[in-house]
């Protein structure tokens, strides 16, 4: 069974993520309209492309914007489980002996217990997040159960990753429970709020030219202080 | 009243703007606009084709995070009402037309109609806090055009859109009042001010100069400002005698057909008179109307105006630096000013370094708000909130966040080159009993602070 899992379907899940990812920033990109959104998306690309990187990088800086230097506590949650939700998926040493297994592309590795900080910096990060959600009557009224499904989503290939890694004696019951926990949130993620994996750089792209081409980007000279 | 008040169909005549005029704060209006049915069919048709993948990703992938909460005025100055989160506000209103494909009732479009215009400003602030990116103002402001064309538009909304369709203007000025108000204020300044003039349908001048219908309205004395200033930088200038209005209550009132149709108004004037430059009043959302959204209602691929057009502030800043016009050091401000960042030309179109340097010529004792610039707080009265009285009480509410910014400068000057702004403060300080703050545009600050030059002659009155 892990065999099947760890083979063809991980292959399967890997396509899914991928082409409906693409998918939806190609959808994305196709329904972008000059007229209803008035922003002159083909001219000004000295300013726009500036524009858009910017509003992607800044954004992607711990304290690079003025909107995480005033919320320290979410920002904090944010990064640590980004920081490993990007690099172990992609890094960790048995998922690259895997990719390379299953369809011949290799990448380099992290140091094991790099993946093992970073993983449980990851559910720390989740951590918070679940306590922020609880506490807070703010985000008490905007969640739903979709948001508390994604948390899960993400939540269960860290746990049972790190599990299969210290509980040694159950590793086959965890490992094989990673397994779907990963392909689950591979398959999901294109068509649920996990697809801001791409999407996230979609519209802050889009947003960054919208103000560098339409919205003071001429008068700013420089892009805008996120 | 027996006769139809609130429709899906905009006002296109003077008598359909008497008549809703005439029913009082619109409660017969409103009453039937609770019985109003709901076109299901355009209304999806209109999702579909205008709601496109930008705005279904924004709301799609919204993380529900809460970081735009603490941006929003209305969430700090509501006790931090939940309701007021803005992902809550757009979620539980357009979110919901579109889960539910347009199939809703009046009831339904009422409640976005009381949100859209009665809990948003469309300031856009909480776009820069949220880390998607998403511009819930941006969205407020096409959801407003969805309920605008159901006919779920608050009552002077309505009247300002039939207004701007009918005279051109915001307010009922004709184009004989418009030319009869230059003249007459020209002569009524011509004693102090020999060789004063506002010339009209000038081919060629230098600068076109377009203004708020407030303005030769109810505030002549502000047209006679600008021209004494024009006069005395030398500035070769005129105005149009048709598409001389910049404002937009259309733009507040999501009648984008209307704004498309002020638009070619002054660009129509362009094309006519061929001035260099454009310079619009002290308005914030005139300039956002006519320069930002503007061209691309007229259609302009480029996203640019026809000539390059200036916000009032961008001009002074200009005539300033160039030292075509000239402070005398001794009328500086002395005590302490702050000035309100309008959202609609300092957040959505970068003119703070404008109006920062324009202080620096004016002010000895100049104090940012805290925050200020692009991260400035909407005055709280923006988005056509002033003008309308069914969510008087919340604006109040609201109108203490800038209240609070600026007590805290100690300021006892508010410089307000934006109309919105100035009204938002004046009510405010009334609102609030503080009597101690005084707010100004800066046509009056800077007549009286200029030194005029030698080849000026000035009668003093």
């Amino acid at each position: 069974m892990l065999q099947t899992l760890s083979g063809p379907c991980f292959v399967a899940s890997l396509l899914i993520f991928f082409v409906g990812l693409l998918g939806r920033a190609v959808w994305y990109v196709r329904g972008l309209d000059w007229r209803l959104e008035r922003v002159a998306y083909g001219y000004h690309k000295d300013r726009s492309i500036p524009g858009a990187i910017n509003s992607i990088a800044k954004w992607l800086l711990p304290g690079g914007t003025a909107g995480w230097r005033a919320q320290p506590v979410a920002m904090l949650a944010f990064f640590l489980l980004h920081f490993g939700a990007v690099l172990i998926p992609l890094f960790l040493l048995g998922h690259t002996v895997l990719l390379e297994q299953t369809t011949g592309i290799c990448l380099p590795s992290l140091p094991p217990n790099v993946a093992d900080i970073l993983c449980i910096a990851s559910l720390s990060g989740i951590a918070l997040l679940v306590l922020r959600r609880l506490f807070s009557p703010t985000l008490r009224q905007l969640n739903t159960w979709k948001d508390w499904f994604v948390l899960l989503l993400t939540f269960l290939p860290f746990f049972t990753g790190l599990m299969a890694k210290f509980d040694v004696n159950a590793y086959d019951t965890w490992i094989l429970l990673h397994v779907i926990t990963g392909e689950l949130f591979l398959v999901l993620a294109p068509f649920t709020k996990l697809a801001h994996i791409v999407l996230f750089f979609m519209s802050r792209a889009q947003l960054g030219m919208d103000y560098a081409i339409k919205r003071g980007g001429r008068a700013r000279g420089g892009s805008f202080p996120w | 009243m027996s006769q139809i008040l609130c429709s899906p169909a905009p006002l296109t005549t003077k008598e359909a703007i008497h008549e809703l005029l005439a029913d009082k704060g619109g409660a017969e209006y409103y009453k039937q606009m609770r019985q109003l049915k709901v076109n299901q069919d355009a209304l999806a048709y209109d999702l579909q084709s205008t709601c496109k993948s930008r705005t279904r990703t924004w709301l799609n992938i919204c993380a529900h995070c809460g970081m735009c909460a603490d941006s929003c005025f209305f969430y700090k100055t509501n006790n931090n009402d939940p309701k007021q989160i803005p992902s809550y506000k757009i979620q539980s209103t357009l979110g919901e037309l579109l889960r539910r494909n347009g199939r809703v009732d009046a009831e339904f479009m009422m409640h976005c109609m009381d949100v859209a215009w009665g809990q948003c400003t469309c300031c856009n602030r909480c776009g820069m806090y949220c880390p998607h990116g998403i511009d819930t103002g941006v969205m407020f402001s096409y959801l407003r055009g969805i309920l605008f064309k159901q006919g779920f538009t608050p009552w002077e909304m309505k009247i300002g859109s039939g207004m701007h369709r009918v005279y051109g203007a915001q307010m009922d000025v004709t184009e004989e009042d418009w030319v009869d108000t230059c003249e007459w204020m020209c002569d009524e300044n011509s004693e102090e001010w020999p060789g004063l003039e506002i010339p009209v349908e000038k081919v060629g001048a230098d600068v076109m100069y377009i203004c708020n219908a407030r303005e030769p309205k109810h505030y002549p004395e502000d047209l006679a400002q600008a021209a004494i200033l024009f006069h005395v930088t030398g500035t070769n200038w005129t105005v149009p005698r048709v598409g001389w209005e910049n404002t937009s209550l259309t733009m507040f009132a999501g009648d984008f057909e209307g704004c498309a149709m002020n638009l070619k108004r002054i660009y129509d004037a362009v094309e006519r008179l061929k001035p260099k430059v454009v310079v619009g009043t002290e308005c914030g959302h005139a300039h956002r109307a006519t320069v930002v959204e503007g061209p691309y209602w007229a259609g302009r691929e480029s996203g640019d105006p026809p000539v390059p057009f200036m916000h009032y502030v961008e001009w002074v800043a200009h005539v300033l630096r160039t030292g075509k016009l000239k402070i005398n050091p001794e009328k500086k401000l002395k005590m302490p000013c702050t000035l309100q960042d309008a959202c609609n030309y300092v957040r959505n179109d970068g003119l703070g370094r404008y109006t920062r340097e324009i202080m620096s010529y004016i002010a000895e004792d100049f104090r940012e708000m805290d925050p200020h610039n692009e991260h400035n707080f909407c005055c709280g009265g923006g988005g056509g909130m002033n003008g309308i009285g069914r969510y008087r009480k919340e604006r109040n509410v609201g109108l203490k966040n800038k209240l609070d910014q600026i007590r805290a400068t100690g300021a006892e000057m508010v410089v307000t080159p934006c109309h919105n702004c100035w009204d938002a403060i004046r009510d405010m300080m009334e609102v609030y009993d503080e009597h101690n703050i005084k707010w100004s545009f800066l046509k009056p600050l800077l007549i009286n602070m200029m030194e005029i030059p030698p080849n000026i002659e000035h009668v003093e009155s």
